[in-house]
């Protein structure tokens, strides 16, 4: 029979590798020069690399702020180096305000950025736990406020529109225990729709007259630029996502009137591209309304929006509640929960958690989709490029502009990205 | 001997004595064109501690499914606690209110702590203010033996220690009733114990129980009555002595000796 014991009777002690597996060159022999193929692919590599650099680096490091126009700014440009590929951001130093809030009122610009703090501050108790509770109370006014502030006119059409949502939450209240569910929701969705169409016009042209008080109007044509793209991108997103949610419950319904609906909804709205939606909005739906009514342009587009991005959000919450095991709806159900409570206490805080990576990409997607407006003659960032181009001077400043257009939108794609990863982090720790 | 068959004759004679807590009358049920249950008549008394064993496939889960409406019966009469179950909703709720069950898989919600799971049905069904419903809840937690990791997630916990929680979620409901649905079959065997002991303790406050099981021993030691069931019928029922000692049908002889063969 064959030995096989074995005893180690000192034990190695740990040595260096030897010098040409570590380090600079160890590196560079492993993965850039392993292989006469592998050297001949990173030589041509780096030639690639240098060519782009070679135009990218002028551009980067001799560029011109204060040109008037493109042949200005190729002559300092010219003067200073010797050649002329450095920028011209002398366009967006010219144009800058524009490209933000569009043609609106130049002396009244404190109410879009107002607007914009006052969002902030609405959704901060939304995204951080740390923030004062207190400002969730912002969180119902805010639409109206908001609204008020950007289009202007009469204080009184918020106040009332305002109302008609505490008299939604009345209705709500003073029902809730008496009715069920379905009963409950659609009266108090339904008391607030009657008093918007019917009763808050009347009512605060009324006391309008009794207490005047308006600030300067504003038409929706004004509206131009991150403004305008902001305007349609956020009510978009916090809109489709609640609808989302109901879609996607609707679209799993015992109910089969309901889950035909959704369904049927669902699959038309992401069949069709976002532009005819748009041209629906910007030209066929006038034909279908009554002559003479003024229906918003900027309120049919966020509409469209958001019905569009919508149906794509019901899909990203069905697949978030695939997830969850069926073991979960029987626990509720076995614990006595009615189907609302379940869903809002167990089944959906599991399943949203579950789809925010689809979620947030739902979101970037439709705050870059609204660059799209441009096709119908709305004058969003991609908008204005063309008028500024259209302007003799600069003529040909093509790479400043869309670079610029396209920071704008990447700071705010990049935060809610950002966003979303710390909500993962933070939510798995709890699990 | 003669001491446990008196003693065990005393408590038949109490159970007859006391009402139905579980009334299943010619209860038929189809999944599709699948005949699952077939003409199902028992009752239980209240207090009455009843396993259901029998192949997989069955029919024992969906039986116990169906006494608080997670399946719904085509035919015949279910009535728990004097309720009868239909499409009623009202009834239904009544009956889950009366009724707990733990599962398999425990089932617990993984995005809320041990004690938000015990307390979230009491507060949100019951209606129970928060201070009175985390009392309960500790006092069940306690019960089964964890209050410790009352701020855990379910995710940090062991399985056996999972299903206790899950029997203690259940009790915070105060049901009359509870059903067990194989709570020990997920389970690894050093944790099977303590669940069985749990259960063992709830049987002897008088908790009338439902247990579908494997666990033949738990059977001997706390059944009042074994029911074998086979292809969605039941095909014997006896006392745990007798069933074990003495069974009569061919198919429960060869159940028997397939689970305690070996």
């Amino acid at each position: 029979m064959r030995n096989v014991s074995f005893v180690r009777s000192e034990m190695l002690a740990e040595q260096t590798p030897p010098l040409t597996s570590i380090g600079v060159i160890g590196w560079a022999r492993e993965n850039l020069f392993n292989g006469w193929f592998n050297s001949i692919l990173t030589v041509i590599s780096l030639y690639i690399v240098y060519s782009f650099l070679s135009f990218l680096i002028p551009w980067v490091l001799t560029p011109t702020w204060k040109a008037t126009s493109l042949n200005e700014c190729r002559e300092i440009n010219t003067a200073l180096t010797g050649h002329h590929s450095g920028a011209c951001w002398g366009v967006i130093t010219e144009r800058w305000p524009q490209f933000i809030f569009g043609f609106y009122d130049r002396s009244i610009l404190w109410r879009p950025i107002l607007v914009f703090v006052l969002f902030l501050a609405t959704i901060a108790p939304i995204l951080f736990e740390r923030v004062p509770r207190k400002l969730f109370l912002l969180g119902p006014v805010f639409p109206f406020l908001a609204v008020w502030l950007l289009w202007g006119g009469s204080i009184w059409s918020p106040v009332f529109s305002f109302l008609g949502l505490v008299l939604g939450y009345l209705v709500w209240r003073s029902l809730k225990e008496r009715v069920n569910a379905v009963i409950l929701l659609l009266s108090s969705i339904g008391v607030p729709i009657i008093w918007w169409m019917f009763l808050t016009e009347p009512a605060s042209g009324l006391l309008a007259e009794i207490i005047p008080y308006e600030i300067q109007i504003l038409p929706s044509r004004d509206f131009g630029g991150l403004l305008l793209s902001l305007t349609i991108g956020l009510t978009a997103i916090f809109c489709s996502l609640p609808i989302g949610i109901f879609l996607a419950l609707g679209r799993q319904s015992d109910l089969l009137i309901v889950k035909v609906l959704c369904v049927w909804f669902i699959e038309f709205i992401r069949g069709v591209p976002l532009i005819t939606l748009l041209f629906v909005a910007s030209t066929l739906l006038n034909i279908f309304m009554p002559p003479g009514t003024n229906f918003d342009i900027i309120m049919r587009v966020v509409i469209m929006v958001t019905l569009f991005s919508s149906a794509y959000m019901a899909e990203v919450v069905r697949g978030g509640l695939a997830g969850l095991d069926s073991g979960q709806y029987e626990a509720a159900n076995a614990l006595g929960f009615s189907y609302w409570k379940a869903q809002r206490l167990i089944i959906m805080p599991q399943a949203l958690k579950i789809s925010i990576p689809g979620i947030v990409s739902n979101f970037i997607g439709v705050l870059k989709d609204t660059t799209l407006v441009s096709v119908i003659g709305l004058f969003d960032p991609i908008g204005l490029t063309t008028v500024v181009l259209a302007d003799m001077r600069w003529n040909g400043v093509y790479w400043e502009l869309n670079v610029f257009v396209a920071l704008c939108f990447f700071v705010f794609c990049f935060s809610m990205s950002r966003y979303s990863m710390y909500l993962e982090r933070k939510l798995r720790k709890e699990n | 001997m003669a001491k446990l068959s008196t003693e065990k004759l005393a408590r038949a004679e109490m159970l007859s004595s006391n009402e139905d807590a579980i009334a299943i009358s010619e209860m038929n049920k189809w999944f599709g064109s699948f005949h699952v249950l077939r003409d199902i008549n028992l009752s239980v008394k209240r207090g009455e501690r009843i396993v259901v064993a029998g192949p997989s496939g069955s029919g024992k889960s969906t039986l116990i499914r169906c006494v608080n409406r997670l399946e719904e019966h085509q035919s015949g009469k279910i009535v728990v606690d004097g309720t009868e179950l239909t499409s009623d909703l009202k009834n239904i709720d009544k009956v889950r209110s009366e009724v707990g069950m733990v599962f398999q898989h425990f089932n617990l919600f993984p995005h809320l702590t041990i004690l938000e799971n015990c307390t979230l049905a009491p507060l949100w069904v019951r209606k129970t203010p928060k201070k009175e419903a985390d009392e309960i809840a500790m006092g069940f937690l306690e019960k089964v033996k964890i209050p410790e990791q009352a701020d855990k997630y379910p995710g940090q916990l062991s399985g056996g220690q999972q299903q206790r929680v899950a029997i203690a979620r259940s009790l915070c409901m105060r049901p009359r009733i509870m059903l067990f649905d194989e709570p020990t079959s997920a389970l690894d065997p050093e944790m099977i114990k303590e669940v069985l002991d749990t259960m063992i303790e709830l049987a002897d406050d008088g908790m009338t129980m439902i247990v579908v099981s494997h666990e033949m021993g738990f059977a001997r030691q706390v059944a009042d009555r074994v029911i074998f069931m086979d292809e969605g019928q039941i095909v014997e029922q006896n006392e745990p002595e007798e069933f074990f000692n003495n069974p009569q049908s061919e198919r429960t002889k060869l159940f028997l000796s397939q689970i305690l063969g070996h």
